[in-house]
């Protein structure tokens, strides 16, 4: 069996170092088929492994010793439970639908370059590469055993996400936004790594399993130099990284900015997998999280306002993959507030559905941006559904999912989310539950939005502003281009990954209420019953969906629907009318609350000032003027002395001193 | 008794005679001096792999009088602190060799020949442990880097190669009279070993201390005697910058752990916060300081202060992980800041400048040379499974054990490293063609791609596998650490 947990990352590895150091030799289809094979591999395994696990077989070991130091071992191994058996099936199976996929979306990746760019020339295999190299180092992060091997896969899946985001490196946007979203993962990293700092101080050890061991005890201590209670100060520190990976406020800036980058990368990375590292990250940690009300507390609340306000902003966006990006903070806000109200099994119930129906979501419009000619404006599209009939009805049921109606995937984890906040005890739950009930509105606004404005209505694109570059039309009788299904290898996937997007929330059965989990995720019943009660009121999924249509989610989630469907179909003037009466709150949030500014202005800009001003008053006037100032003349007059032998054969200047200070010293002193 | 110590000093040394022989012949010169640093390297190989890590104390000693008169003794020796510093030395000699190989047209036989001789004399400080053979070293190991700077370096080579001169040359003096005192109240012994015994009052110990932090600070440097160090590279040739940032910076850091440290130890444990204090100066001033830089070779220049002030910060928490950390940093640097030297050479040779606003999008004509650029790159900003995330992992580990605070500060560089590092990537390597000159740009030939991937290897071998590494050092740090907690007072 270690064999095989081996084989898990390390397929893809194989893969990924082939297509990247190769690419040339082995060619484009050399490229998608070792990945895809290697790919494969890692998800058959991780199905076995699965069925093994399910099995009641565990596993926590050490691969090797990476360090040893001051007493502390840092080992990398594997923990191979329950919880990382998910996360593997989640993250190679979509990993696989995005792999395939990107055979087509990539296809004509040479258009996206300048054509005398080398960088051209072997792209599509070095995109190929990136994803595979993803993909491992998802896998490593989610089978650690220790904090350590956790640091490096989620440092190693941001460097992967910075490599993709610019992956059009010609294009300043794509550059900007990847160092972007590095420098603000860094911030929070920054967290991550003193809490992780914190728990070696004083659990003396970074592995998972002796660091749960000794939770209660850590839960006593105060830390010395700051007199804070420890386990709030390594649980906040630890979830400031989780803010930053899984793009919490405010650390969510980088996210929507990440669109930049090719839209299958958008929906593994930046949707499905690498945002919900964590999601993945708390619930792993959750011994710790459950002995501080305070992080907890911090955490639902957090949750809370990224939900409700990411979704907000989504009603303005019309870029169609920026739409879907709020989309994904705004459920990334559901499964971290589920997380604050002791829910960890929902938020990753929530974070397996949805990197299902988000998977589809980005998939399909990255179908539409194949079919409209990587034009993303959904103000230029419009009646697409008679064209893209696979792809629409994909993105429908995507939409569905997403807004949380029953019986599609979304509707059983979300309403989970919703219920266990509204259980919970925790301070801010009550702020957290009204957050969540507008949030769901406004998903059902902004979902039906995106499936209206897009594939009804009219059809924009034959307007004069559409230009129909790259115009080879196949019909050859259109002015216009008309825009046509995607290949199979494009809508294969789409359908494939349709399959769990309506179906995999009928596991709540098992998954939330049959003891699952085991003991991969710790719940403190007494202080936090939320999930007990929900246990308790649990029955079954065709009761949970009786229930569900008499509860006011499941209105809401109706009611924003019908708004779009009114805003978009029935009146489709009066989304102008609205936008030109409420001009300030609709300014507000296209400027997304003016983040973006202000960390431009001042982090950016500040830091750049203070960089400027130390090296001018420091460096330059103080140190070098004022200390130096004596020695500097000292130099010039030196200078001009030495410039007379500066020519001829200076090694014998080298030579000779060196030799002639050992002989002097030698013979001088010895004279006696 | 072995001699490899010995071999490691003067092959490097007697073979740079065999070099300037060469004469005029170019291509003699190159070949000569290849053969010679390999030669260099290859003795000191043993060093590493008969090298017992279950001792603490000096292995290899080579020990005979020299100047019986004052006791001054030819006496090696290494232990886990020194030992890998002599390996790494010989390492970046045979890659300074090659990158230098149709770089340097002008005077071959002496360049080839000066590093040489820099290779041998460094190898004699980490190996010395009698004090006056170690000054000598010590002083004249300025004279070839003077030299490399002042005739191959570029147009304000003089002004940049006395300010390192001087700086570092009036730094030293006050080391030699600290020297001198421990020669008169050990009773006549130039010893080091002894001289770690030596009982000392606390103000001597105080007065000690500061005359070696001159010198060694300089050498570092750490704030606020850094500014040297810019000027010093931005003159300097390329293989001039590579030996400098890699070797030269850590002898003043080494310098800390083989005499401040045993020699005054009460003095070290009370000069402590200040020294804790411009650890974190150098790592957060000068990191900010790193991202306005407009000059490359200036904004690596800076990122060097701000990683040798990780060095000094975790020598001075005095914990293992802390001096450890230290310790792996210090390779880790020499690595990634030829690195990064190396690879700001490639480009000038083509490009004739150093200047960010120069470049942009040189992936699009020099895509393998991107690929290296970027692993480097992040690998100075301290991402895991590079050499690079190492150190700076353990000494911020060290350093929230000793002081939360301490921790928090130290640990911004996870944000600046990046910010100065990454931007500065992005200006170069990525965006489009940025002008007519980097769309005329060639790839690497093999001879650039070779020593660009030995160092990839070395960064990456020692982020996914640090044990070796760390593996040789336990026993010896561990007893400088039982010794600098017992007062000798």
């Amino acid at each position: 069996m270690k064999t095989l947990y081996l084989l898990v990352p390390l397929a893809p590895l194989f893969g990924a170092i082939i297509a990247g150091l190769f690419g040339k030799a082995i060619g484009r289809a050399g490229a998608h088929i070792v990945t895809i094979l290697g790919v494969t591999v890692s998800l058959i395994a991780s199905l076995i492994i699965f069925k093994d696990v399910m099995a009641g077989n565990h596993f926590n070991g050490d691969l090797y010793v990476w360090l040893e130091s001051g007493g502390l071992k840092f080992a990398i191994g594997f923990l191979i439970d329950p919880l990382t058996a998910v996360m593997m099936l989640v993250v190679t199976f979509v990993s696989l639908m995005v792999h395939i996929y990107t055979i087509g979306y990539m296809a004509h990746d040479e258009e996206n370059w300048p054509a005398d760019s080398l960088a051209r020339t072997n792209s599509y295999q070095r995109f190929f590469s990136y994803i595979s190299l993803f993909t491992f180092s998802m896998l490593m992060l989610v089978m650690s055993n220790n904090f350590v091997q956790l640091f490096f896969g989620w440092e190693a899946v941001g460097l992967v996400s910075y490599l993709l985001i610019g992956f059009w490196s010609t294009r300043p946007t794509a550059i900007y936004a990847n160092l972007k979203a590095f420098l603000v993962n860094r911030v929070g990293d920054f967290g991550f790594l003193l809490g992780i700092g914190l728990v070696a101080a004083y659990a003396g050890s970074l592995d998972y399993a002796t660091v749960f061991g000794k939770a209660k005890e850590l839960a006593t201590m105060t830390e010395a130099t700051t007199g804070w209670p420890l386990i709030t100060a390594i649980c906040i520190g630890l979830f400031i990284g989780a803010m930053g990976k899984s793009a919490q406020f405010p650390l969510h800036v980088w996210l929507p900015d990440s669109m930049e980058g090719p839209t299958p990368i958008s929906a593994l990375i930046h949707a499905a997998t690498m945002v919900t590292a964590g999601i993945f990250m708390v619930s792993r940690m959750s011994p710790l999280f459950e002995l501080s009300d305070t992080a907890l507390s911090f955490i639902i609340v957090i949750g809370a306002i990224t939900t409700l306000f990411m979704a907000l902003i989504a009603i303005v966006q019309t870029d169609i993959k920026r739409v879907v990006a709020y989309s994904t903070l705004s459920q990334l806000g559901y499964m971290t507030m589920a997380l604050g109200a002791s829910a960890y099994s929902v938020a990753i119930f929530h974070l397996m559905t949805h990197a299902f129906f988000k998977a589809v979501l980005f998939l399909g419009a990255g179908s539409v941006i194949i079919a409209m000619h990587h034009e993303q404006d959904m103000r230029k599209m419009g009646g697409l559904r008679k064209y893209l009939p696979i792809t629409y009805a994909t993105v429908l049921i995507g939409a569905i999912a997403n807004a949380g109606l029953p019986p599609f995937a979304g509707f059983f984890s979300k309403d989970s989310i919703i219920m266990a906040v509204q259980a919970s005890q925790i301070p801010g739950a009550g702020f957290a539950y009204v957050c969540a009930l507008a949030a769901v509105f406004i998903g059902g606004l902004y979902s039906f939005r995106l499936v209206f404005f897009a594939f009804h209505g009219k059809e924009r694109f034959r307007d004069a502003g559409h230009d129909a570059h790259h115009g080879h039309d196949d019909h050859g009788h259109h002015a216009v281009h008309e825009p046509h299904e995607s290949p199979k290898v494009v809508t294969v996937p789409l359908i494939l990954l349709s399959i769990p997007a309506i179906a995999s929330g009928w596991l709540i059965g098992s998954f939330l209420y049959g003891n699952w989990f085991g003991n991969a995720i710790y719940i403190d019943t007494v202080a936090h019953p939320a999930m007990a009660q929900l246990k308790e009121a649990f029955t079954g999924v065709f009761g949970m969906m009786a229930h569900g249509v008499v509860t006011l989610p499941f209105w809401l989630a109706l009611a924003g629907a019908a708004t779009a469907w009114f805003l978009y179909i029935k009146r489709p003037d009066l989304p102008a009318v609205i936008r030109a009466k409420m001009a300030l709150p609709v300014k507000i949030l296209e400027n997304k609350y003016g983040l973006d500014q202000f960390n431009e202005w001042f982090f950016a800009g500040g830091a750049r000032g203070v960089g400027h001003g130390l090296w001018k008053a420091g460096d330059q006037t103080i140190i070098d003027g004022v200390m130096v100032n004596g020695s500097a003349r000292l130099v010039g007059w030196f200078a001009s002395v030495v410039r007379l032998i500066q020519s001829g054969h200076i090694y014998q200047y080298a030579f000779s001193m060196i030799i002639g200070v050992f002989v002097l010293l030698t013979l001088w002193m010895n004279r006696a | 008794m072995s001699s490899l110590l010995s071999l490691a000093i003067w092959i490097p040394i007697l073979g740079a005679l065999v070099v300037f022989s060469a004469g005029n012949d170019k291509k003699l010169a190159r070949w000569a001096a290849l053969a010679v640093a390999i030669a260099g390297f290859l003795v000191t190989l043993p060093l590493y792999f008969n090298f017992d890590v279950t001792q603490a104390g000096m292995q290899f000693v080579e020990q005979r009088p020299w100047i019986p008169r004052f006791n001054i003794e030819y006496f090696l020796g290494v232990d886990g602190i020194s030992m890998l510093f002599i390996l790494l030395n010989s390492f970046i000699t045979i890659i300074v060799i090659i990158a230098a190989w149709e770089v340097i047209q002008d005077k071959v036989a002496q360049y080839m020949g000066a590093f040489l001789i820099m290779s041998g004399l460094m190898n004699g400080i980490f190996s010395s442990l009698d004090a006056v053979l170690f000054y000598v070293f010590f002083e004249a190991s300025l004279i070839p880097m003077y030299i490399i700077i002042g005739i191959w370096g570029g147009p304000s080579r003089v002004y940049a190669a006395f300010k390192f001169f001087l700086y570092t040359l009036l730094g030293s003096l006050l080391m030699l009279i600290a020297l001198i005192w421990l020669f008169l109240q050990s009773g006549g012994s130039f010893n080091l070993l002894e001289w770690h015994q030596l009982r000392i009052d606390l103000a001597p110990q105080i007065l000690l201390f500061l005359a070696f932090l001159v010198a060694f600070a300089v050498k570092v440097p750490m704030w606020p005697v850094h500014t040297w160090l810019p000027d010093a590279h931005v003159e300097a040739p390329t293989g001039g910058s590579v030996v400098l940032a890699a070797i030269m910076l850590k002898l003043g850091a080494y310098g800390f752990l083989r005499f401040s440290l045993p020699i005054a130890p009460d003095a070290s444990q009370y000069l402590a916060p200040m020294m804790i204090t411009l650890s974190l100066i150098a790592v957060i001033y000068i990191g900010f300081v790193a991202l306005v830089q407009a000059d490359m070779k200036k904004l690596i220049a800076y990122s060097s202060i701000s990683h040798m002030g990780f060095v000094t910060l975790g020598f001075f928490i005095f914990n293992p992980l802390g001096v450890e950390g230290a310790l792996v940093q210090m390779i880790s640097h020499g690595f990634i800041s030829a690195a990064m030297f190396l690879c700001v050479g490639v480009m000038y040779d083509r490009m004739h400048s150093r200047q960010i606003a120069d470049y942009g999008g040189v992936v699009n004509t020099m895509p393998k040379f991107a690929g290296f650029m970027v692993l480097f790159a992040m690998a100075n900003a301290g991402l895991p499974a590079t050499s690079g995330f190492v150190g700076e992992f353990m000494v911020i580990l060290g350093a929230v054990k000793y002081n939360f605070w301490i921790g928090f500060l130290a640990a911004t560089t996870l944000i600046l490293g990046a910010a100065y590092t990454l931007w500065m990537v992005k200006r170069v390597i990525f965006g489009a063609v940025a002008n007519s000159h980097v769309a005329e740009l060639t790839d690497i030939n093999s001879r650039e791609f070779l020593f660009l991937a030995l160092l990839a290897f070395c960064v990456l071998a020692m982020g996914l596998y640090p044990y070796p590494f760390t593996d040789v050092m336990h026993a010896s740090v561990d007893n400088l650490l039982k010794h600098v907690a017992v007062s000798k007072l």
